[in-house]
């Protein structure tokens, strides 16, 4: 009975990872810009907050200082202020610069977010990983969204 | 509210405080002895117009640290260094000060370190090696190991003052060329290389971090972070591990390369051994 149940779920999300979710390598950029969701579902804001903060994750404040983040005492200076960032640029045009700075940033220090390939000498655990899953970069992508001036 | 505005203020102060630190102006004297931790850039590093070491980048309060050897943390381990050369060990029934008798001779050995010996790239840690295995009959020392870095400190710090002065050309060459490509290579999940940091970046704050040029004039470096000397290598290590890359192996080919280049990019500046850095 409980193994129906696990086997239930399982399928459940494998169907809609199937479906819906972008993977790393098949990111369709044009110009920079990344049209559709990479995860097929909307991005959560607050979420997203957590993951540009985290040191594990998004890490964004090693390089750029942001206004909303007050409470976090450390803002790295590395790339341009992101303060207001969401009115400078469009979603679709943010979500390619999560994902692979480098396309809009030509050698850019900034690290692509969404890829699993391309990179040299990754340690063994990251190794054919992306730093964000595609939900995490959606999420960060309506939080940027969120910064007006 | 209130205390959200006091919050952001603050956080503004701490960053303009930042921008406008870069490197600072200070003067490092230890107990009265101008140490050159600023120098005109070798020609090869066209990306530079002035070399600084890392103690520019550092808070006031360890700057002070070093400025002074009764409280530099790192003398607890030189001490530890002077008893190590002392003391006999190995089949041959020798201590380094069996042959070397006076430590002080090894004054201007460290400025010109890594060189090629025989067509070998030859660091302190080997050549210290080289002694306990071939002539005391003693295991070697750990390459980043406690003892190894005692030891490389006491014999560093009787060159301090003095110029680095490390040969890049004839048949170092080939191994400076090394060093630079593996400098300029991107590598990690992160995609980073040595110099988007400390070549493209220094002088600004990465999170927590003021980002210095990543000279190695000071090494073995004591960290208050893990309150011991660190070896060149090991912090090489630890750069590359945060940037989520494979570190090369500790005293291989790679990392001697990288550390001959490096420390040519710090031609002009004095040996600081032993540093104080977080
Ligand atoms: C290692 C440093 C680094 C990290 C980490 C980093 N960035 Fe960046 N970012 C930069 C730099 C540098 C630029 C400027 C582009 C260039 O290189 O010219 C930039 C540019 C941007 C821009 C364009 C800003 C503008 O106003 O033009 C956005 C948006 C951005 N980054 C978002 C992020 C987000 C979101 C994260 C975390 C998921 C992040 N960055 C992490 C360094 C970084
Ligand atoms: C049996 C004698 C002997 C012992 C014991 C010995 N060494 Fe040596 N060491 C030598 C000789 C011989 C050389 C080569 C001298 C030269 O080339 O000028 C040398 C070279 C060195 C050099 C390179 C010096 C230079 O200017 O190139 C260092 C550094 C060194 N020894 C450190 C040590 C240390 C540290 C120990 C103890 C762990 C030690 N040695 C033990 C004999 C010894
Ligand atoms: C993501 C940025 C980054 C990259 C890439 C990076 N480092 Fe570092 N490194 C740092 C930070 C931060 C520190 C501590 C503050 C400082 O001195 O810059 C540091 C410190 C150092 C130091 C100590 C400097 C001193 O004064 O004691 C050396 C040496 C060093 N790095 C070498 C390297 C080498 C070699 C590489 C390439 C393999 C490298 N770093 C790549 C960020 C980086």
């Amino acid at each position: 009975m409980r193994n129906i149940f696990t086997i239930a779920a399982v399928s459940v999300l494998s169907v809609t990872s199937a479906v819906a979710e972008t993977a790393p390598s098949n990111v369709a950029f044009e110009d920079g810009y990344v049209m559709a969701s990479l995860s097929g579902s909307a991005g959560d804001a607050a979420a997203g907050r957590k993951t540009f903060m985290n040191r594990k994750l998004g890490n964004c404040l090693a390089c750029h200082t942001n206004d909303d983040m007050p409470e976090q005492q450390f803002h790295g200076e590395v790339g341009p202020p992101l303060t207001g960032v969401g009115d400078r640029w469009e979603e679709a045009e943010l979500r390619g610069i999560v994902v692979n700075a480098k396309m809009m940033f030509e050698g850019t220090i900034m690290p692509a977010f969404y890829i699993d390939s391309g990179y040299e000498r990754p340690l063994k655990k990251f190794d054919g990983k992306s730093i964000l899953t595609a939900q995490q970069v959606e999420d960060v992508v309506a939080y940027l969204l969120t910064l007006k001036d | 509210m209130e205390f959200k505005t006091l919050l952001k203020s603050a956080a503004i102060v701490a960053l303009s405080a930042g921008f406008a630190s870069a490197q600072d102006d200070s003067i490092l004297a230890v107990d009265g002895d101008v140490i050159k931790t600023r120098a005109a850039a070798p020609a090869f590093a066209e990306n530079l117009d002035t070399v600084y070491s890392g103690w520019h980048f550092r808070s006031g309060e360890t700057q002070s640290l070093q400025m002074d050897d009764f409280e530099n943390p790192a003398f607890v381990f030189v001490d530890q260094g002077i008893d190590l050369f002392d003391k006999v060990e190995g089949s041959e029934g020798k201590a380094c000060a069996s042959c070397h008798e006076d430590v002080a001779d090894f004054v201007g050995l460290r400025p010109t370190l890594p060189r090629v010996e025989n067509g070998e790239l030859v660091t302190m840690e080997n050549l210290v090696n080289e002694c306990r295995t071939e002539r005391m009959g003693a295991e070697p020392w750990k390459y980043t190991g406690g003892q190894m870095t005692a030891v490389t400190a006491l014999i560093g710090l009787q060159s301090r003052g003095m110029s680095i002065n490390v040969a890049v050309d004839g048949d170092v060459a080939p191994f400076f060329e090394q060093g630079k490509d593996l400098y300029y290579q991107r590598v990690g999940q992160l995609d980073m290389a040595c110099s988007n940091c400390h070549e493209d970046n220094y002088g600004v704050m990465i999170r927590a971090d003021h980002l210095s040029q990543g000279q190695i004039n000071g090494f073995p470096t004591y960290r208050l972070k893990n309150a011991k000397l660190n070896s060149a290598h090991a912090r090489f290590k630890g750069c590359m591990s945060n940037i989520r890359a494979t570190p090369f192996k500790v005293g291989g080919d790679e990392f001697k390369a990288l550390e001959l280049y490096l420390a040519a990019r710090g031609n002009g500046l004095s040996v600081e051994t032993p540093s104080v850095r977080n």
